[in-house]
């Protein structure tokens, strides 16, 4: 069970005389159930990447299978592998369309085919996961703040019972309370029901708490593909394509250079603080 | 789609006619425009056509994307000339079923399709050759006699460009909105006419929402940003008639008398 | 003590919804008495998680809202007062969180000029000051290029140049960092700070990222429309309990020292920064 993308490549108007590529020769595998990051700055190709997962842009060169086909065959059904590979954009406000929110989350299952009622059922579901209360039900989604406005935009995907759930930024414009509970429930969505978890994101610190695999992108290629630590171990190549690792990643490099006898491989704040004490304790 | 019209893109290029003011080329499209009602012979469209090749020499656009306009108005030309060739009595020539066609219908149905290309071309020169925000500096300087009605001449000019600047930022909104609604399954071609307008709902009113919410921001950072209306307003390059622009307007008088000349003698 | 520019005094605004009968339905009480005074080239930050009434506060600044109680008072004017709102707010111009929604031109310099056209600046001066405001936020050589090619970061900057050129004594800025990504978030701060220390011009930045906020002078905290702290960010930030009562996340630095502090480690208040930290860590070897 996976999604493989095969040597693609993305050309910004084919006809130029001069390729611009937005994506180049990318290939790489996501299976059931993990939790992969995609991290690089605007224009990294990053968000290009992510709908070819699903069908709605096709690579301009290579293929992307899902279970083993061919997406882009012509008997494949795209609309059955978008139930199956969820993608929620990065403003909700881009899909929220109905007069309230049950509704609204029930429009997907409903173009999936199901009867009003499995998808009233599989709506309910879905926005409970997403820990709205059953009082915003009847609300219009307009009326709803920004985190919650995400939850719902979520919802309306979860509820198509997806196996591979795509975030592009979902933590983008909340405050630091909204984003820890909007990545927090995509965790627990992660754990309880093994749905793969693909998060586009430019924050570090969310990245390094969730995810079990990081992809850095750059100039439309995957220069890293890695868990975490790996990953921030070589934080001055992050650097220098403008991104960077956890702030405490910087404390534990510091730390050694200045003869702390320190993992440095740290990314939480819990990591750094259980380090630090031994060394301390142990000096005394 | 977007991508055919040629009206309202502007073409880059270091000419004289780039550097006329854009109320002269305004001018020159309304008088080319009326030229070409003025006569309607061979000699007239001739000579039509002969200026105007003249001044798409003197722009230095490519002559390819001059012609390109004309793709978007191939099939007015079509129905149009079929029309004349048709209905317009006179001299038959050919007779077959219920039709004929005339020797005046034929004369008619050229004439009419060179009197379109020429008026389109003629249009396009101009917005080939002018920035949109050129064109409404112009149109607001040359349509200004009209305050005294209490027209609007200011609004207009600046919804207009404010339209020119949120179209682009609306179309890629679209595209958004578009595959965010295909990621739920929705499906945007295909099915009956009532079924397609149907799926156009989860489209239009996210659209209109932003385009609401975005137009609340912008009026808000134009007051933050002392805008209240055009009394007392400046202008960084305000437009001022230079030595070039005064010939071409003699060179329009001229083409316009020599027009009613040739129409009247030959 | 420098000059005040910004008195404002219990300050309350009152958002108010009516039904179809012009009845009042509800009452929204987003600022609640805030009593503040801002210094003349001070930077101020002011925090707060969604809902708690900064932007709403900071809107009064400008006057593009108005106070349903209490006063503001600019520069020595009472801003209800004024009847001309674009003398003040040629003074105090505002950045708003979308860049794309704040730009009206489609050409850079145009949309840099629009201020002072507005405020019937005569041409040739008009030039000399898009020239400068481009140049002073480094975007000079974008001068002729469409707003659509920009990046959100660069977008923010043409925002501010197009304040520049209106010789602003404050720039207030309502979340400006809210939509970019690292890289513009600090093209946009560094901008900001350089303005504020070269050219003396005041700031009040609303923000709910903690991170942003280590190097102002001075930082408000707001929660429930009400002002809940006021210090600098060392002040600010020794009290993390406090911040994390009124919803904020601290930087990981701060909340390390913090950790570490609770644990019996003898670290100074007031750490800030990853070499803050690391040379106290190393003192205590």
């Amino acid at each position: 069970m996976s999604i493989k993308v095969d040597h693609v490549s993305y050309v910004y108007d084919p006809d130029q005389k001069v390729r611009r590529y937005a994506i180049q020769d990318v290939s790489l595998e996501i299976r059931k159930g993990e939790f992969v990051s995609i991290i690089g700055h605007t224009g990294s190709g990053k968000s290009t990447l992510v709908q070819f997962l699903n069908g709605l842009l096709k690579p301009t060169e290579g293929h992307v299978y899902f279970d083993g086909r061919d997406i882009f065959e012509k008997d494949f059904s795209l609309k059955l592998l978008r139930q199956k590979v969820g993608i929620v954009f990065q403003y909700p406000d881009h899909q929220l369309f109905e007069s309230d929110v049950l509704k609204d989350v029930m429009f997907g299952p409903k173009n999936m085919g199901q009867s009003p009622k499995e998808a009233e059922a599989n709506a309910r579901a879905a926005l409970k996961v997403m820990a709205m209360d059953e009082s915003t039900f009847e609300k219009s989604p307009f009326e709803l703040s920004g985190g919650q406005k995400r939850r719902v935009a979520i919802a309306g995907i979860l509820a198509m019972n997806p196996d591979y759930l795509i975030l592009d930024e979902p933590t983008a414009g909340l405050d630091p309370e909204g984003r820890d509970e909007i990545l927090e429930l995509i965790r627990t969505l992660n754990w309880s029901q093994r749905i793969a978890v693909i998060l586009v994101s430019h924050s570090m610190e969310d990245v390094a708490e969730y995810a079990n695999r990081i992809l850095v992108m750059n100039d439309g290629r995957i220069i890293m593909d890695d868990t975490p630590k790996n990953v921030f171990r070589s934080y001055q190549e992050l650097e220098k394509i403008g991104l960077s690792a956890p702030q405490v990643t910087y404390v534990a490099h510091e730390l050694k250079k200045k003869g702390f006898p320190i993992d440095e491989d740290i990314m939480t704040v819990e990591e750094a603080k259980k380090e630090i004490l031994r060394i301390l304790t142990h000096d005394s | 789609m977007i991508r055919d019209i040629t009206l309202g893109q502007y073409y880059e290029a270091d000419s004289l006619i780039h550097k006329l003011d854009p109320r002269v080329k305004l001018a020159f499209t309304l008088i080319y425009i009326i030229s070409l009602y003025v006569g309607h012979s061979f000699y007239c469209y001739l000579f039509a056509a002969l200026f105007l090749a003249g001044v798409i020499a003197l722009s230095r656009v490519p002559v390819h994307f001059m012609l390109r306009g004309l793709r978007s108005i191939v099939v007015i030309l079509v129905i149009s000339a079929l029309f004349n060739i048709f209905l317009v009595d006179g001299e038959v020539l050919v007779r077959f079923w219920k039709l004929r066609i005339t020797k005046e219908g034929l004369v008619t149905a050229a004439y009419m399709v060179v009197r379109l290309i020429l008026l389109i071309l003629g249009s396009t020169v101009m917005t080939l050759t002018t920035t949109p925000n050129d064109l409404t500096d112009g149109l607001e300087k040359s349509l200004s006699f009209l305050k005294i009605f209490r027209f609007p001449v200011h609004d207009l000019a600046m919804m207009m460009s404010i339209a020119l600047r949120f179209i682009p930022i609306l179309v890629e909104e679209v595209n958004k909105i578009m595959k965010a609604q295909m990621a739920r399954g929705a499906d945007f071609d295909g099915g009956s006419l009532i079924k397609k307008a149907k799926a156009m709902v989860p489209m239009l009113i996210p659209l209109f929402v932003s385009s609401f919410r975005r137009a609340n921001d912008l009026a808000l950072a134009m007051e933050a940003r002392c805008y209240h209306g055009g009394e007392g307003r400046t202008k960084m390059y305000p437009l001022k008639y230079q030595t070039h622009d005064y010939l071409a307007y003699l060179v329009l008088l001229v083409y316009l008398a020599c027009m009613i000349l040739v129409s009247k003698v030959l | 003590m420098r000059n005040i520019l910004i008195k404002i005094r219990d300050l309350v605004h009152e958002y108010r919804e009516y039904d179809e009968n012009d009845n009042l339905v509800k009452t929204m009480r987003a600022v609640d008495g805030v009593t503040l005074d801002i210094e003349e080239g001070s930077f101020v930050a002011v925090l707060g998680h969604n809902g708690s009434g900064k932007s709403t506060f900071a809107k009064h600044l400008n006057a593009l809202l108005m106070p349903t109680e209490g006063t503001v008072i600019f520069s020595g004017r009472d801003v209800q007062e004024i009847e001309n709102l674009w003398e003040l707010r040629k003074e105090a111009g505002m950045i708003f969180q979308n860049p794309d929604n704040q730009i009206i031109s489609n050409v850079v310099e145009e949309d840099v000029a629009f201020g002072p056209e507005n405020l019937g600046i005569p041409s040739e001066e008009i030039i000399a000051r898009v020239a400068f405001a481009l140049q002073r936020v480094g975007m000079e050589a974008y001068r002729l290029s469409s707003p659509n090619k920009l990046s959100g970061g660069q977008k923010q900057r043409i925002g501010i140049a197009g304040l520049l050129a209106m010789k602003p004594r404050c720039i207030l800025m309502d979340e400006p960092t809210a939509m970019l990504d690292p890289e513009g978030r600090r093209e946009v701060l560094r901008t900001v700070h350089e303005l504020n220390r070269q050219e003396k011009i005041t700031v009040v930045m609303i923000t709910h990222y903690l991170e942003e906020v280590v190097d102002v002078d001075r930082v408000v905290v707001m929660d429930h429309g009400k002002i809940v702290m006021d210090g600098t960010p060392k002040e600010i930030f020794s009290r993390i309990d406090k911040l994390k009562e009124h919803h904020m996340r601290v930087p990981q630095v701060v909340e390390l020292a913090d950790e570490l502090r609770k644990e019996g480690i003898a670290l100074p208040e007031g750490i800030l920064t990853v070499d803050e930290l690391v040379e106290a860590l190393c003192r205590l070897r």
